[in-house]
């Protein structure tokens, strides 16, 4: 058209002397904006407590004198920080590497090949997200000698759109398709429904949770200085009501909000949960309602998955799925962040799922362990009640022994026992093992039952764990160490010889030269 | 009790620790005791009001130290076994809790060779070998020195002929 022929120069222009690296980019220069607002939000959190304390001390044109500059200050020196971050900090993908300079004091530079790079995540926060941006992390998905930090690049803040192109650049997609790539092959192995948030409340979530409504009032006042405020509260209550129903109501009350704070942040975690397998052989997890997220694993580094069903989900027939894999950090929440592949959901789809995943199907019939195993189980029961029946009546006796003591140990005795010995019942029933065409499969567990598939050529060696109970009931404990997941599966508490035929087959010639036949019972 | 037929087991590894490497448990023992027994002790001496509180667990620690110090070295002996196989590295320890562990050779990724300061007074190394899991890692203590370095070069040269990244 018009410009056709400065077109062509521009082109001739950059078409002769091309350099063949790519120019440097810088992150978003939003950034700053979004630290800003984060900081005004944080010191509007700090600064009003602190308002109210001056204010009562001294007058309220003390309190803001002291309050409205120093807040004025820490905004403008951490948004001056992220203003210095922000020009010292340059990235550049080229054809077979990624750089990135950064560092106010320190310089930086870090460089991955990209033939490494087979993980790419996202992570937005609100603010970042009503901006359109996004927290990039770019690795190798690989666990380093020093952790993960050398294996990784940040980028924080880039757009949505960077973000979407260099994943599909550097995971050798095409995203041209637009961010949500369900047009291609990209293969869709679950998506959320609203109704598994009534699974979360079951969980450990709920008691942790139970366990922090309970705690935090005390904590609280204690930086007030009135520690014992909560008991006075509760005791002042128990006056005017009395004790029943106080515990009849506060109990259910603090059972409830545990509940419903557990199912909130599942609620967040999860919204619009999707697990795609993408067509360059990497599955991804995008989740997430405030912050939003997406996780990418490479199969490659897939080991095998393990069905986890802990008690209260097992109970309303649901399960949870987390992937056995390579490389995966061993800090606690980045392990259940990344390796969690479907959240608590109804337990067929969670089969199909993981059969989806690893290729073979966690339903496989299990082999049952030896009645002595249950036995083992029993016993521990036993023990652990004959335990804390000598512990109350330790107490008893120094505190004085008088009826309502009687009364309330003897329930709980008989509730303890009856849970215990259930729970090791179950914890028997649950014991199984089988081998699959590719597998080993592993169940153990009662309060939280996990059956793990784990790949057959993934088990780089064996540990074979006897103790003297165990010796004299012919019961072993077989260890599959890998490099994948824990590093150790274990079938526990099997017959000694089927544990030992077991690891024959499943690793041809690994433990085969070193087992004997023996045709008699002796040890 | 159990039946007549053939019952699968693992075989002992063929080899023993060096005969040492008794004499190093048991002053193993003999400091872990000591580091306990010895503070009582001295509190003992200097607060005279404590004193029975003190020497009595002064007292039941030595006997016990002192009769694991004596026992446990031998039974370890008697049990603790290596063996080098062109495929494997297979050990057997432990005597209550017994342990086997086997690492093939092409998995596994390290071996180092340890001396602690006792150890060396005996002449004794440890041969540890890693594998890509964390739990996967096979010790093998009691070796004398030279046999230990002999050891370790015959894995190095071993796994270095493997290829791949062992997991």
């Amino acid at each position: 058209m018009t410009d056709t022929v400065d077109g062509e120069r521009a082109d001739q222009r950059s078409a002769a002397p091309e350099p063949a690296t790519p120019e440097w980019e810088r992150l978003d220069h939003r950034t700053v904006l979004v630290t800003v607002l984060i900081l005004i939000g944080v010191a509007v959190l700090a600064g009003v407590p602190t308002t109210v304390g001056l204010t009562a001390w001294r007058g309220i044109g003390f309190a803001l004198a002291w309050v409205l500059p120093g807040a004025f200050l820490m905004i403008a020196v951490l948004a001056g920080a992220d203003e210095l971050r922000w020009r010292r900090t340059r990235y550049r993908v080229s054809s077979d590497t990624v750089e990135l300079h950064r560092g106010i004091l320190f310089l930086s530079r870090r460089r991955l090949a990209r033939a490494r790079i087979r993980a790419v995540d996202t992570s937005a926060h609100p603010v970042m997200r009503v901006f359109g941006l996004t927290r990039l992390t770019i690795g190798t998905g690989e666990q380093g000698g020093g952790g993960t930090d050398t294996e990784t690049i940040v980028l924080e803040p880039v757009t949505r759109e960077t973000g979407e192109r260099l994943r599909g650049l550097l995971l050798n997609r095409d995203s041209s398709s637009g961010t949500d790539t369900n047009a291609d092959d990209t293969e869709r192995l679950a998506t959320w429904r609203l109704a598994w948030v009534r699974y979360a409340p079951l969980s450990i979530a709920t008691v942790i949770f139970v366990g922090a409504i309970v705690g935090v009032p005390f904590q609280v006042a204690d930086w007030f200085g009135r520690g014992g405020l909560p008991v006075e509260v509760v005791r002042a209550l128990i006056e005017r009501h009395g004790v029943w129903p106080v515990i009849a109501l506060g109990i259910p009350v603090i059972v409830i909000a545990a509940g419903i704070a557990s199912a909130a942040l599942n609620l967040e975690a999860w919204w619009s949960y999707r697990l795609d397998r993408e067509p360059g052989g990497t599955l991804r997890v995008r989740r997430g309602l405030l912050t939003s997220r997406s996780l990418t694993l490479d199969e490659q580094r897939v080991r095998g998955i393990d069905l986890i069903e802990p008690l209260g989900v097992r109970l309303v027939g649901a399960a949870r799925v987390q992937v056995v894999a390579t490389g995966l950090s061993t800090e606690a929440e980045q392990k259940s962040e990344l390796s969690t592949l479907l959240p608590a959901a109804p337990r067929p789809l969670a089969l199909e799922v993981a059969e989806r995943v690893c290729g073979e199907a966690p339903s496989v019939p299990l082999a049952g362990h030896p009645v002595a195993a249950r036995g083992r189980r029993l016993r521990w029961a036993l023990i652990t009640v004959a335990v804390l029946v000598a512990g109350w009546a330790l107490l008893a006796g120094l505190t004085g022994w008088t009826t309502w003591w009687s009364i309330t140990v003897g329930v709980l005795v008989a509730l303890t026992t009856a849970a215990l010995v259930a729970r090791a019942l179950d914890s028997y029933r649950n014991l199984g093992h089988a081998l699959t065409e590719r597998h080993l499969v592993t169940r153990h567990g009662s309060i939280r039952r996990s059956t793990v598939l784990l790949r057959r050529d993934g088990i780089i060696g064996w540990q074979v764990r006897q103790s003297v109970f165990q010796r004299r009931k012919g019961l072993a404990t077989l260890i599959a160490t890998t490099a994948a997941g824990k590093g150790r599966y274990a079938v526990t508490d099997a017959d000694a010889g089927r544990a030992l035929e077991l690891a024959a087959e499943a690793v041809p010639d690994l433990i085969e030269p070193f087992l004997a036949a023996s045709s008699d019972s002796g040890r | 009790m159990s039946e007549p037929a053939r019952r699968t087991e693992l075989r002992p590894p063929t080899h023993r620790y060096d005969s040492r490497v008794v004499a190093w448990w048991r002053t193993q023992w003999v400091v872990i005791t000591a580091v306990v027994v010895v503070p009582l002790v001295i509190l003992a001496a200097l607060i005279p009001a404590a004193r029975f509180w003190l020497l009595l667990p002064a007292v039941v620690v030595t006997i016990i130290g002192g009769a694991a110090a004596i026992a446990l070295p031998l039974w370890w002996f008697r049990f603790h076994r290596w063996e080098v196989t062109d495929r494997a590295v297979y050990t057997r320890t432990g005597y209550f809790w017994q342990n086997w562990r086997i690492a093939p050779m092409s998995r596994i990724q390290t071996v180092d060779t340890t001396r602690g300061p006792i150890q060396r007074l005996f002449g004794l190394s440890t041969v540890k070998v890693t594998t890509a899991s964390s739990a996967g890692a096979v010790a093998i203590e009691g070796l004398a020195e030279a046999d230990a370095d002999r050891v370790a070069h015959e894995l190095a040269l071993i796994t270095d002929a493997t290829p791949g990244d062992a997991t």
